[in-house]
C-alpha cells in the first residue's frame, strides 16, 4: 500500500488532482467488492460495499467541484501516481473472502481510511506553502471524520467467531 | 497542466467491460486484470488497437472484463490463435493471457514454440500452482509435496521452470510479477509490451480457494536483487537459483521479431468459405 511522503505536492491542483483520485480509487475498489459480493451472493456486503462506494463518490465529486476550472481529472494521470504500493485510500482485493462480514468490511475501510490520514497529515507536515496547508489540513479533519466515522460504525458490528469461514458446502472437498 | 491528448487519453476504466468478474473474492486474478487496463491506458492506445486473446481456465477470463477486442479460444491454444492473428495484424497489440494448467500443460508446446519463434506479441501466465476452475488439480507448477484430497501425499514430480524454460526456447524478454503488486506488475506489463519480440511475463497470482496458503506470498516476495541481463544463460542461472519469488525483469533480449511479409488477401473470404461447404 501507499508510502506517506508519495506523490510530493507542488501546487493546490495538484493536491486537489491527487485528493480526487484517492477518492475515485478508493469508490472503485468498493465497487469491485461489492461485484464480487454479488456474483457469491453475500447481499449484506454487496450494501455495506456500494454504500461505501457511494460515500466515496460523493467525496470524489466534492472534490472536482472545489477545483473549479482545474481539470482535475486530467491532472490526476500526470501527478497522482504511486511508485511504491497504491494510492492509500484503495482498500486491498486481497483481503477480501467469500464468507466476510460487515465487521471484516470495516476493517478493510478503517484501514483505508487511516493510510489517507496519513498522507494528507504528511502533506500538511512537509510543505511551506500556505494555501497547500490550509487544504490538505481541511483533507485531514475530513479523513479523521472518516476514520472515527467508521470506529463507530464497528462498535456496532461484533468481531465474528473465529469459525466465520467454515463453510459446511466448501468448494473442495476435504475427504 | 494537462495537455489536450492527456484529457483525450483513454483512462483504465476505459478498458474495463461492464461484465462482472466472477472469481473469487480475494483472486489474485482481480489485481492482474487492474494491471492490464492501467497498462494499456499508459501505453496510450486506443481500445481497437488492443487484442486480448486466452485460453481455458479463470485467468483466460480475462478477455471478457477488457474493453478491447479479444478472443476466449480452446484449451491450451491461446499461443497459435494470438500468434495467427499477430502475422496477419502486425498493427495490433496482442497479449495473450493463460494460467499454469493452460499454458503449460495442456498449451505446453505451444509455449516452446511461441518463444522460439519471437513473434512480437506479450503472453502472460497467471500461476496460482493450480487447476483452479476445475477445483484444485495439481498442475505443472504445483510441488511435489503440496497433499490434497486429489493428490494424497502429493504428486512428487518435480515441477516445471517455466521462466528457464522461456529463456531456453528463446523468449526475449522475461520478467516475474505478484499480482498484489499492482504498479509494479503495470510496469512491467507496459515494458513487455514495448519490447520487440515474445515478451513472457509470469504473474503469482494466488488462488485464494484451493491454495489458501498462497496468501502468504505477498510476505515472501522480493524485488530481484540484480538488474535485467541480456545474456540468457547469466538469466537461467539466476531464476535457477533464486526462491522463485523474485520480482521484476529478469531478461531482455534483443532477437529480431519474426514477422512474415503479409500483403493483401488474395482470396475472397465467400471463395473460402465454399470450400467448406458439406
Amino acid at each position: 500500500m501507499s508510502s506517506t511522503t508519495e506523490p510530493k505536492i507542488g501546487n493546490l491542483a495538484d493536491l486537489l488532482a491527487v485528493a480526487w483520485q484517492i477518492e475515485a480509487d478508493a469508490a472503485e475498489r468498493y465497487d469491485m467488492l461489492a461485484g464480487q459480493m454479488e456474483q457469491h451472493n453475500n447481499p449484506e456486503l454487496v450494501a455495506a460495499f456500494r454504500d461505501l462506494s457511494r460515500a466515496e463518490g460523493i467525496h470524489r465529486d466534492e472534490i472536482k467541484r472545489l477545483a473549479g476550472d482545474i481539470d482535475v481529472v486530467a491532472h490526476a494521470r500526470e501527478v497522482a501516481t504511486w511508485t511504491k504500493g497504491e494510492s492509500p485510500e484503495a482498500v486491498d482485493l486481497a483481503g477480501a473472502h467469500y464468507m466476510m462480514t460487515p465487521w471484516h468490511a470495516l476493517r478493510l475501510a478503517l484501514a483505508g481510511e487511516q493510510r489517507a490520514l496519513a498522507y494528507f497529515k504528511a502533506v500538511v507536515e512537509s510543505t511551506r506553502d500556505p494555501a497547500i496547508k490550509k487544504m490538505a489540513e481541511e483533507f485531514v479533519e475530513e479523513e479523521a471524520e472518516h476514520v472515527n466515522l467508521v470506529h463507530r460504525l464497528l462498535r456496532k458490528h461484533k468481531a465474528p467467531p473465529d469459525s466465520w469461514s467454515d463453510d459446511l458446502d466448501p468448494p473442495v472437498s476435504l475427504e | 497542466m494537462a495537455t489536450l491528448d492527456n484529457r483525450l487519453a483513454c483512462k483504465p476504466a476505459d478498458f474495463k467491460s461492464d461484465v462482472n468478474p466472477i472469481w473469487c473474492p480475494g483472486c489474485g486474478d482481480y489485481h492482474v486484470l487492474l494491471s492490464f487496463t492501467r497498462a494499456f491506458a499508459q501505453l496510450g492506445l486506443p481500445p481497437e488497437r488492443i487484442a486480448v486473446i486466452s485460453g481455458i481456465g479463470c485467468s483466460s477470463r480475462i478477455p471478457a472484463y477488457t474493453n478491447c477486442y479479444g478472443f476466449h479460444g480452446v484449451h491450451g491454444r491461446s499461443l497459435a490463435l494470438a500468434a495467427g492473428l499477430k502475422v496477419t495484424r502486425p498493427d495490433l497489440t496482442v497479449v495473450v493471457a493463460s494460467g499454469d494448467g493452460d499454458g503449460y500443460s495442456i498449451g505446453g508446446n505451444h509455449f516452446l514454440h511461441a518463444c522460439r519463434r519471437n513473434i512480437d506479441m506479450t503472453y502472460v501466465v497467471m500461476d496460482n500452482r493450480i487447476y483452479g476452475m476445475t477445483k484444485g488439480q495439481p498442475s505443472p507448477t504445483t510441488e511435489p509435496e503440496f497433499d490434497t484430497a486429489l493428490s494424497p501425499g502429493g504428486t512428487g514430480v518435480s515441477p516445471f521452470h517455466p521462466l528457464v524454460i522461456a529463456l531456453a526456447s528463446g523468449a526475449n524478454f522475461v520478467a516475474r510479477c505478484f499480482s498484489g503488486e499492482i504498479n509494479e506488475t503495470t510496469t512491467t506489463l507496459v515494458e513487455a509490451i514495448r519490447h520487440p519480440g515474445f515478451s513472457f511475463v509470469e504473474i503469482l497470482s494466488p488462488c485464494v480457494t484451493f491454495r489458501p496458503d498462497e496468501r502468504e506470498w505477498k510476505s515472501l516476495v522480493h524485488p530481484a536483487p540484480v538488474a535485467a541481463t541480456s545474456d540468457p544463460a547469466k538469466a537461467a542461472r539466476r531464476i535457477m537459483t533464486d526462491d522463485g519469488f523474485n520480482i521484476g525483469i529478469l531478461y531482455r533480449g534483443n532477437r529480431k521479431p519474426y514477422q512474415p511479409p503479409v500483403g493483401p488477401a488474395s482470396v475472397d473470404i465467400c471463395d473460402l468459405e465454399k470450400d467448406f461447404e458439406l
